[in-house]
Formats: C-alpha cells, structure tokens, sequence
C-alpha cells in the first residue's frame, strides 16, 4: 500500500459508506433495493458498517419476478432471518395473473411488466423518496454518465440531459412530493473491486456464484440453467449436467452460465481476471440494441 | 502493465490477488475536445489494460462501422461516448466516469468535454480529481481552451497536471515542435502553482507512449504516460491540517450509546484528541472511534468512522467537530468562488439553499464582486451569472455555517447551491474566507421593541403584499383599503413604485437583475415599517416566486399576507390604465411583465381577489373583514 493512503477498496468503502449514510440521513422513506446478487450482497454489508452499532435504519425491497433461481429465494430469507433486517417482496400481481413470463413474452416485454413495473408499483405503494440501488458504472455505457443520486420524476423517469452537476462528496437530496432519487453507492466500483471485496471482507454470496454440477441446456449459444420445471424444453432438449457458475445473477431464464470449475472464491476471482467477454453479457436484456439500457432507465428502470 | 496472463497455481494466484487488494487509487480527468483525441485517449487507455472485452470489442466493430470517424480502423472513441445523443453527434456532452488498474494503481478517469459552454461539466470533474491530463494536438499547441483548463483545474484544487502532446504522429514526431509546445506550457503554468506538472509527447490513435515507449519517440526521455499516473506521489494535504470531522448522522441505537458518524475530512483523529464542536464551541475528548471492524487509535482523512464522546453534548448532523485548538471559521458572512451551472442566471439577493458538507441553510449572493473571464483571467463587473461563468462573491446565509477556506480543506471549504422552487443544483462553491463584518457589526440592543411600539398603536403591524399584473388593479385596490384602514384609526403605509422607484430604488432599471434587486429593498423596506408597528401595504408587480419567498421569510410566523390580484393578461391589456401594454405590444418597452418577462402566479397566496367579480372597494372590504377575523385591527 502507498504510504499514507488508503488503499483503492477502503477509498471505495468509504466513499460508498458517506453516500448511504447520506441518503439515511436526509431522505424520510428510504429503501435498500436487495436484488439477492453479489452487489446487492456488498451494498448491503456496506450499509451495516455504515450504522453500526445501529441497524441499517431502511428496510429492504426485493422485486420479485417469480421468475428468479430457487437458490436466490433462500439465501434471501437467510439473510434477512440472520442479520434481523425488514424485507418487502413486491411481484407485480397484475402481471403474474397475466401469466407474464420471458419464455412466452419475450425479454424486453417481460422485463418491463416484471421488473420496471413492479418497481415502480412498489415505490408508489411504500411511498419511498428514496431507493439505493447496486449498479456500478462500469457495467454499461449508460451508467457511466449516471449521478450517485440519480433524480426520478413523479413517473420514475430518468432524464440523461436534466442530470444535477453532482461536485466532491455533496449530494442533492432535494426532491417535490412524489419525485423520488436513486442513490447508487457502488457507482465507482468495478467487478473486480466487488469480487476483490467479498473476498478480502469474507461476504456471504448465493453458492450459484461457485461452479457446481447443475442442469442445463444450450439455447443459441448461452447454457440456462433447467431451475423448475416452468422451463419449457423444445423438442429433442433435455437438461444436461454440466460445472457452471454465474457471473450475474437474474432470473434463470434470462441468465447464461459459464462453464466453470471455479469451486472456491479465489478461483472464481481468478478467472474475472483472465476473462475475455463483460459480465453483463450473460444477461439478454443488454443485446437489444446499442442503448438498451438507456431507453429502460428512461422508463424507470434501475 | 495489464493483468498478468500467464499466472498458474492457486497460490500465486492468492497472492497475486491479495497484492492487488493493497492498491492505491489515483481519481483523474481528462480534459480536451473531441478532435484533440480525448476519448481515443480514454479509449486507449482501457484497451491498453485490457479492460475491453471481447463481446464490447465486437459491439465496438459493429458501432464504428456505424459512426466512426477513422475509416475501417476500431474507433476508440466509440468506447466511451455513452449517451445516445452522444454518439450520433459525435461530442461528449457530460461527465462520464471510467475505471481501469494496472498492477501498480487502480484509476477512476473523469472524462470531461472541452469547449467552453461545458465548464459546469470540467468543474465538476475537477472537484474530486487528484490530478488533471489536458491534451493538445501537437499541430494545434497551446490554445486558449487549454489555458481555460488549466485555470479550472487550478481553481478547483486540482494540484497536478500532465499536459499530453497528443497527435504526435501527425506532426511526424518532431522534437522541435513538442520542446516548443512544452516550453510555453511551462511558463503559462508557473503562476498556478500545480505540485507537479509535466508534459508527455503521445500518440493515442496508434499507442506511442501512451503506456508502451515508442521508437518514434527515442529523443523523449520522461515516463510514458501511463508510468507517470502509476508513479506521480499525490498525497492527500489534508492529513497535515487540524481535525475537521463534519457530522452526518448521529447514532443512537439504544440509550447506552451516543456516536457521531461521519467521515474524517482533515487531520489524524485520535481517541484523546480534544474537539470543540464549531458552531457551539463546546470541547470534549474522544473516547472511541467505532466501526464494525473493531475500535480503532487513528482515523485518517476519507475514513468513515463513528465518534464518541466523553461529555454529552448537543450536537447534531451539520455540525462539525474541529481540533479544539485549530477551529474552522464559524460565520454567516464570507467571499467565496462560484461557479454558475444554470440556465437561469444567478442574481445577487435572490435567496437560495446552501448545502455544506451536512449543513443545510438558505443564502444569498450580497455582491458579485467580479466575474472572471475563463480564457482571459480578467475581471469584469457584472449584476447577473449566466451559465458557465465563474465570479468571486459575498454570500451571507440565514445562520452562521462553519467552513475553512477552500485552499485549506476542500470538503470543509466547498458547497453547493439550490434553486429553492426547481430543486436544481445551480452552483458550486469554493470558500475563501469570512467576513468579519457580521460578528463586528453588533446589534444595538433597544429598549422599545416592535410589540411595545404595536401596543401603543393598538393594531398588529402586517404586511399586505399586492401581487399581481401591471394594471390588475393592485394599487386602486390597497389605495381603497388604505383609506379603510386610516378611517378606523389605523397607522397605515404604502409602499408602491411611485414612492420608491423615484427615490430609494431610483438606480435600478427592468433588467431581471434589477426586478430581483428592487423587491429586495422593498422587503426590507417593509420589514423596517412593521418593526415601527405600522399595517404596510406594499404593491409591486413582485413577479418571481424566490422574491416573494424572500420576503416572506423576512417577516415572522403571521405577518405576512400574500395578496393575489388575479386579472387576466388580456383584461389588464384592454384596461390599460397607464397605456404601457399599448407600448409593449408595439416593442417599445422591453422585459415588460407577461408579455417579454415571465409572471410566475403564487401557489398559496393568504387571499386571491378577481376584479373580474367586485368593485375595488367591495374587494377592499373583503381584506378587511378578514384582517379583522385574524385580529390585526386589535392591540396585542
């Protein structure tokens, strides 16, 4: 380490800290998205060094899909049981009588009506003012011009050219009745800095992160992984067993594996390093079209 | 350079890993136009250390087929132009920010557009930069932008700078030219007094010196340019100073403990240090530094821990807790740089929200005392700042804030500014010091006061503010309550523009910086008035909601009656008591209200009138009854 300075991850916790203190302190309704993934598993451990002795004073909101890993479900309940924290689950029930799904309706449908929409309702509902989310802006082009208190109009939309100036370590807070900021404590994070930290910190991630032998099949070169029996096989496709591990985690069946026989943290770490292809790939939603994710955030989603 | 590919075995790999745990961080921006390379740079920069991937090298074949500028070649700068907008237009339009790490640092790259119009933008790169890389094409040299650069980066605090010869290629590596460039560099620079300053001959498009030393440049004999930002010594000034630990949330989990959290802005905390906390001045001795960690002996700036206390005292978020021998300046008054970020022009008297570290108070600009032209460095007068424009002002706020000169501690000595009605972030701060005049400038304590004077006159002393359109009927209808008033024995003024615009505010024009200026002395006006126990009607066009605000917030809990004279534009047009919209319609009077200058209706005024539904006296007498419901027409 250099002398006199804090290494790159504690400038990063640090900063992360001051930014979720922040929020705490000045919004009246605060909410701790908690997508289950490994940098919701960060933000959240972030968020009781930044309390403690006290508890993280928001609650936590899951948007459920219906649609996510088994294994997701569980290790959120743990979580929450473990550390004694409040958890919302919203699923837009709307949707689900629709019988919305990613097979049927395709992934730019479904995640519109699933995710952004059920976001939203749970916004409304709750009344929050405030919603910290984990995206980094390393993960998209988009994200990278994105402030750490992203302002949202009464409709949840982002606007890239009425962004605030956002200067030192000064949040504007300021927001008219139904206007809502997404606080992003990890904007400066990279996916190393999120792998290197579970690591050095000892963070609990869901096990589908480690290689394992799971059940899949190969749809246009990405392995789903067979979770439920939802999954609808075609004709002549049965699930193989393969080692894979997920570098994202989202709702199976719109999250590709990799093959891996990446057992153990380090290991996993150690593949990041010499991997060739950006982890956002293993999700669908991003292929659309060049500004994908730009027109979704326009829409309200993270 | 880049993550080693060769590496085999779990435990070189645990430790190659640990190692990179250990970092240091180094927070750059990257100043320049788009066709001094910026984002090739950026670009190239990421490309070097492998942090572009496979599947983004594909999107990035398909995106410059696409709209790339460089022929058949993989256009760099695709890579990090991310809007939209951005990449049909071909500029960058914001601040991005990029990431990449060698083996020796990890760096988060604040990449800034470089014309003029978008100082907001590099100023708000600056602000959390250690040091600032401004580029130049080496056809071009030194331009004025890069002297505007320069001077941001300087103002902000930014403390080292690299100026990158870029383009070196197409001025066929010639020694000459970049000895000419360095050389003019150096003397303009000298008077900034950066801690270190160099500059590095590059090719970014094809890769010389950027991170591989390149034969074309065998006479350059410094660092590539990546050695350099993994080598520059850039250690944070702030640890050498006195404590300063602003307060951002008090902790409290149960009765048994008391913490302050917040993160260490100056100085070396220790458990024993005494703080004093500013705004009280109260001393106490830490007895703990708290964090999930464990306890710890120390605290260093950019620490985020939680304090506690021997002694109880009352302190809240906002407050910040100094070196009790070395404490920050605690005042309502001081000189400070702005530099202005709204499309709607800043005007002196115009209140606004001031955020400072915690803290939250209304302030407003007392003086522009220059604007400062960013190519020129001169100093020009001014009553308004527009977009972009940096000057050097008085602020006051409502209640005394402590801060440090900006020089000294950037977190303690910098803030924002926000328009109270759009909630937009209109300005940033850097503080140069206080002005003493506040604490010198004692009030003279008085024997009499606003209640013993309203007492004698057996009346509660109001403000009636009249707002509406010129020639809605303001002023016939406070004549009419006036006289009212005055029959009932009541000590009655009116302050309208007749009186005051030919006297007290005879200096001022129609300009919206004048508008601004001109209700503000009437508030003050007025306020002067009620103190003296006197029913004040004040009728003023008032069109700007923040004025209106002002004034509002000058009076107490009570006072203030925000009167709404609701006429329609078209009726005031076709009543036209003094013939001005005949004139206006025609373009002889400008900035003329409703028409060329913006009325901005109230939202929640105390009463709305029409004269649409009643005479002026029946209007009059509906005041009236209603002054008498809240009891003003009685004694205290």
């Amino acid at each position: 380490m250099e002398a006199g300075q804090l290494s790159h991850l504690k400038r990063l916790e640090n900063e992360s800290i001051h930014i979720i203190r922040e929020v705490a302190a000045e919004f009246n309704n605060p909410v701790m998205l908690y997508s289950i993934g490994k940098d919701s598993a960060v933000m959240l451990h972030l968020a009781l060094k930044a309390f403690y002795p006290s508890k993280p004073p928001f609650p936590l909101l899951h948007v459920d899909t219906t649609w996510k890993f088994k294994e997701m479900i569980k290790f959120r309940d743990e979580t929450v049981r473990k550390l004694g924290l409040d958890l919302i689950v919203h699923s837009n029930s709307e949707g689900v009588e629709r019988g919305i799904n990613p097979f049927d309706h395709g992934s730019s449908n479904y995640t519109h009506v699933m995710k952004t929409e059920a976001l939203k309702q749970a916004l409304d509902k709750y009344g929050f003012d405030a919603a910290f989310g984990g995206a980094r802006r390393d993960e998209e082009k988009s994200r990278a011009k994105e402030r750490v208190f992203s302002f949202r109009n009464s409709s949840h939309a982002w606007d890239p050219k009425k962004q605030r100036p956002e200067l030192w370590s000064i949040y504007n807070s300021r927001v008219s009745k139904g206007e809502s900021i997404r606080a992003f404590p990890l904007s400066n994070w990279t996916e190393l800095d999120i792998w290197q930290y579970i690591l050095a910190e000892g963070i609990d991630i869901v096990p589908l992160y480690l290689a394992a032998e799971r059940p899949v099949v190969q749809r246009s070169g990405t392995l789903l992984m067979v979770d439920d029996e939802r999954f609808p096989l075609l004709e002549g496709e049965s699930p193989q067993k393969k080692m894979v591990r997920f570098r994202t985690l989202g709702c199976y069946p719109l999250t590709g594996a990799i093959e891996s026989d990446a057992t153990e943290l380090n290991d996993v770490v150690g593949e990041m390093l010499l991997a060739k292809t950006s982890e956002r790939q293993g999700r669908l939603i991003d292929h659309d079209d060049a500004a994908s994710m730009e027109k979704k955030k326009r829409e309200g989603y993270f | 350079m880049g993550f080693v590919e060769s590496i085999q075995g779990r435990e070189v790999f645990s430790s190659y890993i640990a190692s990179q745990e250990n970092k240091g961080l180094l927070r750059f921006l990257t100043c320049g136009s788009v066709d001094d390379g910026k984002s090739t740079l950026i670009g190239r920069l990421l490309y070097d250390s492998k942090l572009i991937f496979e599947d983004q090298l594909s999107a990035l074949e398909r995106d410059s087929k696409k709209h790339g500028t460089v022929g058949e070649d993989i256009d760099l700068a695709l890579l990090v132009d991310g809007l939209e907008a951005e990449r049909e237009q071909g500029i960058t339009i914001d601040v991005a920010y990029r990431f990449f790490a060698t083996d020796k640092r990890k760096f988060i790259v604040a990449d800034t557009p470089g014309h003029e119009q978008y100082t907001r933008n590099m100023a708000t790169g600056a602000s959390t930069a250690d040091l600032a890389v401004l580029l130049v094409d080496a056809r071009k040299g030194m331009l004025t932008q890069t002297r505007r650069h320069a001077f941001i980066a300087s103002l902000l605090g930014v403390r080292h700078v690299v100026l990158a010869v870029n383009k070196i290629d197409l001025a066929g590596y010639d020694q000459a030219r970049f000895e000419e460039i360095k050389a003019e560099f150096e003397a303009f620079i000298a008077s900034f007094e950066f801690d270190s300053s160099i500059a590095i001959p590059i090719s970014a498009r094809f890769g010389d010196n950027v991170s591989a030393r390149s034969l074309n440049l065998g006479w350059f004999d410094g660092p590539t340019l990546m050695e350099h930002l993994e080598t520059v010594d850039f250690e944070d000034a702030a640890m050498n100073g006195p404590i300063r630990f602003p307060v951002q949330w008090v902790n409290r989990p149960d009765h048994t403990f008391r913490g302050y959290s917040g993160t260490v802005s100056g100085g070396i905390l220790r458990k024993g240090d005494q703080l004093a906390v500013a705004s009280s001045g109260k001393t106490s001795i830490v007895e703990r530094l708290v964090t999930y960690d464990g306890e710890l002996e120390e605290a260093h700036p950019g620490q985020a821990v939680t304090v506690t206390l021997k002694d109880e005292l009352d302190i809240s978020r906002g407050d910040v807790l100094g070196s009790a021998n070395n404490r920050p300046e605690v005042s309502d008054q001081f000189a400070s740089h702005l530099i202005w970020m709204s499309e709607t022009p800043l005007y002196a008297g115009r209140p606004y929200i001031l955020k400072i570290g915690g803290r939250t108070v209304t302030a407003s600009v007392t003086e522009i005392k220059h604007k400062i032209d960013v190519n020129s460095f001169e100093h020009l007068s001014g009553k308004q700042l527009d977009l972009n424009e940096i000057a050097f002002c008085n602020l006051s706020t409502a209640q005394p804030i402590a801060f440090d000169p900006y020089e000294a501690n950037k977190d303690t000595g910098s803030f924002i500014l926000i328009d109270r009605m759009t909630n937009e972030t209109v300005a940033a701060g850097l503080i140069w010091f206080g002005l003493r005049r506040a604490t010198n400038v004692h009030r003279q304590a008085l024997n009499i006061d606003k209640t013993a004077r309203a007492q004698l006159m057996g009346q509660k002393p109001v403000v009636l503010w009249f707002t509406g359109l010129s020639g809605s009927g303001k002023s016939t209808i406070a004549n009419a309550l006036e006289q009212k008033l005055h029959d009932l024995g009541k000590k009655t003024y009116i302050l309208d523009g007749d009186n005051v615009r030919h006297g007290l505010n005879r200096d001022l024009g129609f300009t919206e910086a004048d508008r601004v200026e001109n209700i503000r002395r009437v508030a003050e006006t007025a306020k002067l008035f009620v103190d003296a126990g006197v029913i004040t009607l004040v009728s003023f066009i008032s069109p700007f909601k923040a004025e209106r605000q002002m004034a509002r917030e000058l009076m107490e809990e009570g006072e203030f009656y925000e009167v709404y004279v609701d006429t329609p534009f078209d009726d005031c047009a076709k009543r036209d008591p003094k013939g001005l919209y005949a004139r206006a319609l025609a373009g002889e009077i400008k900035n003329f209200t409703g028409l060329d200058s913006p009325y901005e209706p109230p939202e929640a005024p105390e009463i709305t009138i029409s004269t649409q539904d009643a005479t002026p006296d029946a209007l009059a007498e509906r005041i009236l009854e209603r002054l008498q419901q809240d009891g003003v027409l009685s004694a205290i």
